[in-house]
């Protein structure tokens, strides 16, 4: 089992806390006054996404984490498990609804995007910063306001609900950033 | 280029201020016969060879001090050294295994009185005023965890950690009290030290008293031990020196119980300087200060590595 010894310690390092997979942000070598030296540890859990503060004895060595982040193209959910394929060796992975989270209101099939393996299994899905969606359902709004003031929810292909301008119609494609869930503009068919 | 140009001005402005006081300036080996043997001091040591003498293990000083009460108790009157200083295993933003000292020793002087002068030659490094603050570790360790540091134990420091989020606290300190008390410092109460004000933290407990005299006149007994913080940065290390050399002796036998205790290399104490204790140590008050960091500090370097010509990584 491969360890890792709190001198190794730097930013994006995978190590084991807890039983969860960690990575780690920042690493600082603490000696006060006359005392014991530890290192000072700012770790994000990859499950939860907390940022935690720990410290560490110095020299005390910690498990690592198999943990590494792909690209992967995903491929289509069975309501259970949601799929992706490595697209250059063809292998695929599913992770469940805690896995993908927030990612699966806008995953789209064939969308890229970045899964964290840990294990080899999915840990967490980060959809593309951007996707293009299909609105499938809206209010028709008023005719000719273009000023895009107040909006109104659509439903789009993928399910998810956003705040779009009162001019965007049912059947138009249109650029959402998954980050904030705000609408961008829209696609040019 | 800047910063060695910045270096070299500050060791001017320092040997400058020493020569007006009239404090002579020493060289001292820095491999020597024995060296700190503090648990928390991870030494360099190294094997004489060739055909100078029969194999000897030496040690490489973590600080110039031994070698320099040996001066003081020999009658060399008040000394100063700028003197590269040796620490295994400690590398980070603010430590290099090689750094530079500035470390005096003033005959004759109290621990109030090297305060006044340690603040002096800070601002004259710093070339201006700075709001200064000088508090009594157990006032600044009581205002911000009501917790009183001379009459505290092990298990209540652990458990303030513990209601902090560091469990670990346990490990990372052992039994020692003042590995628990240095760590609580560290976490919680240096982090909390105002931005640009200078912080002379003094009257230590006495667990933490190393080569301090004890004061013994008020109720509770403390250690005539100083300490100098600047940005959060811990910058100097002063006491009034303990020159009892039986107290002395028995303070390092406990350093290398604790040793053996955990496991650590054995080093052996320095002979010497308990002889030269015993020849008799002038009255003195002496101090160390970590002049990359004081450069750091004055030019605003956010790592050590921005103040030394070659760090660790590429010596």
């Amino acid at each position: 089992m491969a360890t890792y010894s709190t001198n190794e310690f730097k930013g994006g390092l995978k190590i084991m806390l807890d039983n969860d997979p960690c990575s780690i942000i920042e690493n600082e070598f603490v000696r006060p006054g006359k005392g014991p030296a530890f290192s000072r540890v700012k770790i994000r859990n990859l499950k939860t996404g907390r940022v935690i503060e720990r410290t560490f004895k110095s020299g005390e060595t910690v498990e690592a984490a198999d943990v590494m982040e792909t690209e992967m193209a995903y491929l289509y959910t069975d309501g259970d498990f949601w799929y992706f394929m490595d697209e250059e060796t063809f292998e695929q992975v599913s992770g469940d609804e805690v896995a993908v989270g927030e990612a699966k209101k806008w995953l789209k099939e064939q969308d890229k995007c970045i899964v964290t393996l840990w294990n080899g299994v999915p840990l967490t899905v980060a959809a593309p910063n951007f996707v293009e969606l299909q609105v499938t359902d809206t209010d028709p709004g008023l005719k000719g306001d273009t000023s895009g003031g107040g909006g109104k929810p659509a439903t789009l292909e993928t399910g998810a609900v956003v705040r779009v301008p009162l001019f965007v119609q049912i059947d138009e494609i249109i650029k959402v950033d998954t980050r904030t869930g705000e609408y961008v503009s829209r696609v040019k068919n | 280029m800047a910063f060695l140009h910045q270096r070299a001005a500050l060791y001017q402005t320092v040997r400058t201020f020493f020569i007006e006081k009239n404090v002579l300036e020493v060289e001292t080996p820095i491999l020597s016969n024995a060296s700190s043997c503090d648990v928390n001091l991870d030494i360099f040591s190294t094997v004489t060879g060739g055909n100078i003498t029969k194999a000897r293990r030496l040690y490489m000083q973590t600080s110039p001090e031994f070698a320099m009460k040996r001066l003081l108790a020999a009658g060399a009157g008040s000394i100063y050294q700028i003197a590269k200083s040796f620490r295994q295993a400690e590398s980070g933003r603010f430590h290099n295994p090689e750094f530079s000292l500035l470390e005096w020793y003033r005959v004759g002087f109290d621990l109030e009185e090297l305060m006044e002068e340690v603040l002096s030659l800070l601002i004259r490094c710093f070339g201006r005023k700075i709001p200064l603050k000088i508090l009594t570790y157990q006032d600044l360790f009581q205002q911000i965890t009501t917790i009183n540091p001379h009459a505290t134990n092990q298990q209540e420091l652990i458990n303030y950690a513990a209601l902090q989020g560091n469990s670990e606290a346990a490990t990372i300190c052992g039994d020692s009290l003042s590995n628990a008390l240095d760590y609580v410092f560290s976490q919680y109460i240096q982090p909390q030290l105002t931005k640009d004000q200078l912080y002379f933290v003094r009257d230590y407990p006495v667990c933490m008293a190393m080569l301090a005299k004890l004061d013994d006149k008020k109720t509770v007994v403390t250690a005539k031990r100083f300490e100098v913080y600047f940005n959060n940065l811990e910058l100097a290390n002063g006491y009034e020196e303990l020159t009892d050399a039986k107290q002395q002796e028995q303070r390092f036998q406990q350093d290398i119980i604790e040793r053996e205790e955990q496991k650590l290399e054995t080093v052996p104490i320095d002979k010497h300087l308990i002889g030269a204790l015993e020849s008799g140590l002038p009255d003195c008050s002496g101090v160390a200060l970590g002049l990359d960091r004081l450069l750091m500090l004055m030019e605003g370097a956010r790592s050590i590595d921005e103040v030394l010509a070659f760090p660790i990584g590429r010596a």
